[in-house]
């Protein structure tokens, strides 16, 4: 399968050609934010303030790298598991963001918003992170500086392959595909 | 102070006049408890220089037995132990070992999943990349489990043991840039910015050396793992139910494919210590008790008829591996540990 080349803000229409099991290839911008990053992000809202850069439209990398040795703009750096953020990832596509990228299956309310929302869940290769590494040209820290390893970064990729695991009309890459190779 | 090192070793008759020495230093003792023994009154009741001379007199032989007890032992100094546990967190992050490698590469030409083969493959690459670059081939560098197979026949200089390990997590995990993955209390979540604390194992083994294992543990997998108290009637069947559902529950979560350590048998503590020894073990190789052995084959066999697949994107290579480890129980009660290793499986064993 030849890969499909995306490059972030998402519209709409972008997330509704989509499908689960489609490959893709990131160029620009996505922003990093984990477990910590989400909490504030979401206190934000809750307290009805915006967030401190506008993430309408855009990708969440869920992830934490190892720190870049001189000379490296980046340590090694894959997702983290995604589960962990299914509480954050429904109010974060009801506020506009368009995708998110992890490891490992979702629970039932994160598929339901894909489909509420037209977003994406996509994931890249857990434990693949001196590849992806490699993949991240620049990457700066952009909000909640006192978070530390936990801030949002902003990350500008090339190439930086992932797939599509949950789409927007209900398609689950990881029921698909487990069934298939299953034997009773 | 004598000390039997590479380089006086070969002073045999010296080693063995001490051997003579300690020989008769423990004879002399054993008289003179005898004689305390029989002479009970005398020592008891028989004030001033008598007893003063004897309790003077069985110290100083005790602390010649105990210096040439030292005549026998190596030294092995702290500097030494927090090099060795530094060196090997970066190189257990950095270079995948060649059984887990290997283990990838036969997965790769099996995989019926096309999904599944091209993660493989870009597996085997991202941890050539890493070898070949000095860097970590996963970004979870985890939270360092170090065993210490410690001869009895070592005494260690120059202060704590422990202080020395978890001061060589601390050396390594800063000068290998691995990233700082702990908290220091567990409620109140604040990162110890080194990774500190490791936990460590000990063991007594003969002999005058200490062996290392650096195991640095990811959380997505370490997390998935779990431990039961199964009846003793549920037996093998109950076993394996166990660890396939364990297996299961963990799917895509603990990085498929795993490599799957069982404990079975021992107490609360004991199995979970023998399932995560379990994941040491190399890519290959059986228990040697027949019906444990076959008992792994039937597991793999289970575990990758799941259709989990690498990554949990489906295929029909979850587990790379499966070893387990017994060890004695209750009349009353069947242990079940399972302790899921991911495919960034480090370890790493230095020799000092
Ligand atoms: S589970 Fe293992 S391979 Fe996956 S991200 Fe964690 S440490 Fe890396």
């Amino acid at each position: 399968m030849t890969a499909i080349n995306i490059t972030p803000p998402l519209t709409k229409e972008d997330v509704m050609k989509l499908k689960a099991g489609d490959e893709i290839l990131l160029n620009g911008t996505i922003y990093v934010a984990r477990d910590a990053a989400h909490k504030r992000l979401l206190s934000n809202l809750d307290n009805g303030e915006d967030f401190p850069i506008d993430l309408k439209n855009e990708i969440i990398f869920y992830a934490g790298p190892t720190p870049p040795k001189p000379g490296q703009v980046i340590g090694s750096i894959a997702p983290t598991t995604a589960a962990r953020m299914d509480p954050y990832t429904p109010p974060m596509f009801e506020y506009g963001v368009k995708g998110v990228i992890g490891k490992g299956p979702r629970g039932e309310n994160v598929k339901e918003a894909c489909k509420e929302h037209s977003a994406i869940c996509f994931s890249a290769i857990g434990g693949l992170s001196a590849l992806l590494g490699e993949r991240v040209k620049s990457a700066e820290v952009i909000a909640y500086d006192d978070l530390g390893p936990e801030a949002i970064r902003k990350l500008e990729v090339e190439n930086f392959p992932v797939l599509v695991v949950y789409d927007a009309h209900g398609g689950d890459l990881y029921e698909q595909e487990i069934a298939k190779y299953k034997k009773a | 102070m004598l000390t039997k090192s590479h380089d006086n070793i070969k002073v045999d008759h010296k080693i063995e006049s001490c051997e003579t020495f300690k020989h008769s230093c423990e004879r002399l003792i054993k008289k003179i408890e005898s004689y305390i023994l029989n002479n009970n009154n005398v020592v008891k009741h028989k004030q001033g220089q008598f007893e003063t001379f004897f309790n003077d007199f069985i110290t100083v032989v005790s602390i010649s037995h105990r210096k040439v007890d030292l005549l026998f032992m190596r030294n092995i100094h702290v500097d030494k132990i927090t090099e060795t546990v530094a060196i090997s967190c970066w190189e257990a992050c950095y270079y995948l070992p060649e059984d887990i490698l290997n283990g990838f590469q036969e997965a790769a030409k099996t995989e019926e999943s096309p999904l599944g083969k091209s993660i493989l493959n870009q597996l085997i690459e991202n941890a050539e990349l890493a070898a070949v670059e000095n860097r970590p081939y996963c970004h979870d560098t985890g939270l360092t489990v170090v065993f210490a197979e410690v001869g009895q026949d070592v005494h260690i200089e120059g202060g704590d043991f422990y202080e020395a390990v978890q001061n060589g997590i601390r050396k390594g995990y800063k000068e290998g840039y691995l990233r700082n993955s702990i908290v220091g209390d567990p409620l109140l979540r604040k990162n110890t910015n080194d990774n500190t604390p490791g936990v460590v194992h000990t063991k007594l083994v003969p002999g005058d050396k200490i062996k290392f294992t650096v195991l640095p543990k990811g959380g997505g997998s370490e997390n998935m793992s779990a431990m039961k108290f199964l009846l003793p009637g549920e037996g093998v069947e109950g076993v394996k139910k166990f660890v396939i559902d364990t297996i299961e529950a963990a799917g895509g979560k603990a990085c498929p494919p795993i490599v799957v350590g069982v404990g079975i048998g021992g107490s609360f503590d004991k199995v979970t210590e023998i399932a995560k020894e379990a994941i040491l073990r190399e890519v290959g190789s059986h228990h040697d008790e027949p019906h444990i052995a076959e008992l792994e084959k039937e597991l793999l066999d289970d575990i990758n008829k799941t259709g989990i697949g690498p990554q949990g994107l489906g295929g029909s290579n979850t587990a790379l591996w499966v070893s387990i480890e017994t060890h004695g129980c209750h009349i009353t009660a069947l242990p079940v540990a399972v302790n899921i290793q991911c495919h960034a499986a480090r370890k790493k064993s230095v020799v000092i």
